[in-house]
């Protein structure tokens, strides 16, 4: 059997099937189907310093092979996280990641720092929601602050930091490089969309918030795209995320740069699709006569 | 927490009205371990998100559950054209449903196409229940034979007077309160009624559980989608339809 396993920044991940923040919680309630150390690696829902209400609903509206959604951040804060969850969590045998979120520079420091001290395998940095006022995609749209928001939050704290980027930028390539000259150990990408939907009866947005983020596969090629650009502008690891669904869409995103993929939209649909994809890949790679995952990441042969 | 996702068989398909339907679904462990007022999330075709349907009755002697839907938009239309011996993808059974180990005598109010999941808790009350059920006309009117079977009383309102009494079933609540106790109330409906019937209660001090309706994501309280406003001594926060509910205590809810 080839093998699945990788590394990124030092972390070793059993597999590169890894669940994307905020659709997968803490892994509890999937843990109900199918026993989470089964994945790679679990991004944890987006905690800041402070708990948060997140937005009013409605919060979620179906597209065309998407959704949007605007949660805003809801949850109980970083201290809640460390006592209830992380533990459990990391008890189940898979890679915990924390996906971190703030408000100010200083939120995002203090958070890396408190979760230096814990049993934590890596930081996702979230400087890439859409869905709230202050912070968020704000740090993530220009490559000085993506540089010094990394810059900061590497200097204080001991753990891997992964930048996640936002795909509502016009130059990709230049806000991954922004990161890695920051010092970051690895990037994922992307987060979602800004979109927007409106009833045409009652002339308001179908979000209470307004707008929201688009995921799921109507964003796919968007996503592979950008994954491809920025795998040719760094040499860090990239983890590609956007609307993969099936084993194949993972083969393609690996293709075309990623080393590990996440995961989120298509929980919704089949709560079984990072099991599928799991053993879709392992098939793929025995079928092919492929002895290692590493041997397909950016294999794609351009015109 | 218990639940599961899993092909049920549609093994009978009925059709109430022009828009409603009634499907008896196979499913072993979903109608072995489902209680009253909890729902199934439901794959419809292509779309991206299940459709949450609340369990109307559960057959644990032929491994069955039923379902009652109204026709809305394109996932519930798909819904509708499964024929039986189909396999239908489900999740469940989620959320928490009713407490039906209730003394005294139970109040049952149903409007519309939340009248459903009430026969569910008709079923497994512990004490006797009494049962209102509102309705639009004679012609979306559900479910009246099956309540009356199960219920010791039961009142029929509909807007335009063509079928029971002419009214709201908060009508019908304040004449009941008149000259009946009750333990407890439980109802399902449209917002509005809902709230109004809250409000009744609450002034006369019954308890009183409300199943809500949000817009659902994952449907097993990963993703934090489906809020609502709740209250408790530590103030207001949102809780979620999917995991906290659907059915949650009146006095909590911030309308
Ligand atoms: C806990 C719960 C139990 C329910 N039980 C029943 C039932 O027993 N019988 C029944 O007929 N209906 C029930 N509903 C409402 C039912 O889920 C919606 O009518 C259905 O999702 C509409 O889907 P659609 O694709 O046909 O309509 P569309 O309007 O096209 O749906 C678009 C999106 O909005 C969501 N949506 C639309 N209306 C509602 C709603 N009222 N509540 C939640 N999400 C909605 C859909 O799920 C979908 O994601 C219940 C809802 C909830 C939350
Ligand atoms: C309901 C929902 C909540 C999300 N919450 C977060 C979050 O807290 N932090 C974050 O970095 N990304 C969050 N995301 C973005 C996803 O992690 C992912 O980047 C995006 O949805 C694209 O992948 P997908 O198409 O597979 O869902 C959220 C997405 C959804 C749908």
């Amino acid at each position: 059997m080839a093998n699945m396993g990788l590394f990124i920044a030092d972390v070793f991940f059993k597999n590169p099937v890894i669940t994307a923040s905020g659709t997968f919680g803490f892994g509890r309630e999937y843990n109900e189907l199918y026993p989470i150390g089964k994945l790679g690696g679990v991004s944890c829902k987006g905690t800041t310093l402070l708990e948060r209400m997140g937005n009013p609903p409605p919060r979620i509206v179906e597209t065309p092979s998407g959704i949007l959604n605007s949660v805003g951040l809801q949850n109980p804060g970083i201290e809640h996280f460390i006592k209830e969850d992380l533990g459990w969590l990391k008890s189940q045998g898979t890679v915990a990641i924390a996906n971190v979120a703030g408000s100010t520079l200083e939120d995002y420091c203090k958070v890396a720092e408190i979760l230096s001290d814990t049993d934590v395998d890596m930081i996702e940095l979230n400087i890439s929601c859409p869905n709230v006022k202050e912070g968020g995609v704000s740090f993530g749209t220009s490559a000085s602050s993506v540089e010094n928001i990394t810059e900061q939050v590497k200097m204080r704290s001991s753990k891997p930091v992964m930048i996640k980027l936002t795909p509502n930028v016009t130059d990709i390539a230049e806000i991954a490089k922004a990161a890695e000259s920051g010092g970051a150990d690895a990037i994922s990408l992307i987060n979602t969309l800004t979109g927007m939907r409106i009833d045409i009866n009652t002339r308001r947005p179908i979000l209470k918030n307004n707008t929201g983020g688009l995921s799921g596969r109507a964003v796919f090629p968007v996503a592979v795209r950008m994954v491809w650009q920025v795998a040719q502008a760094v040499s860090i690891p990239v983890v590609g995320m956007g609307g993969i669904a099936t084993w194949q869409d993972a083969v393609e995103m690996m293709l075309a740069g990623a080393c590990a993929i996440q995961v989120g939209t298509a929980n919704f649909t089949d709560a079984y699709t990072p099991i599928k994809i799991i053993d879709g890949l392992e098939k793929y790679l025995d079928d092919n006569g492929i002895k290692d995952i590493k041997e397909i990441v950016g294999k794609a042969e351009m015109w | 927490m218990a639940y599961v996702q899993r092909e049920a068989i549609l093994i009978k398909k009925e059709k109430l009205n022009s828009t409603v339907f009634r499907f008896t679904l196979k499913e072993d462990v979903i109608s072995e371990i489902a209680t009253a007022g909890q729902f199934v999330n439901i794959k419809c075709g292509e779309k991206v998100l299940r459709r949450p349907i609340s369990i109307c009755q559960i057959d644990k002697k032929h491994n069955c559950i039923v379902i009652v839907f109204e026709v809305r938009g394109e996932g519930t239309q798909w819904l509708s054209q499964c024929n039986q011996h189909d396999k239908i993808d489900i999740m469940g059974p989620l959320g928490n449903g009713f407490n039906t180990e209730k003394q005294g005598k139970a109040l049952l109010i149903g409007g519309g196409i939340g009248v459903p999941p009430l026969l569910s808790v008709a079923e497994s009350m512990e004490c006797d229940c009494d049962a209102i059920l509102g309705f639009k006309d004679i012609e979306t009117t559900i479910l009246v034979e099956e309540f009356s079977s199960k219920c010791k009383d039961v009142v029929v309102m509909t807007q335009d007077g063509t079928y029971g009494e002419k009214g709201l079933v908060t009508d019908a609540l304040v004449k009941k309160l008149e000259t009946n106790d009750y333990s407890v109330i439980c109802s399902c409906g449209p917002t509005p009624m809902l709230e109004a019937v809250s409000q009744i209660a609450q002034k006369i001090g019954i308890e009183c559980y409300v199943s809500l309706e949000e817009r659902m994501g994952c449907g097993v309280g990963a993703c934090l989608v489906c809020a609502c406003k709740t209250k408790s001594k530590d103030g207001e926060k949102y809780s979620h339809v999917c995991k906290d509910g659907p059915v949650f205590n009146a006095k909590e809810v911030v309308w």
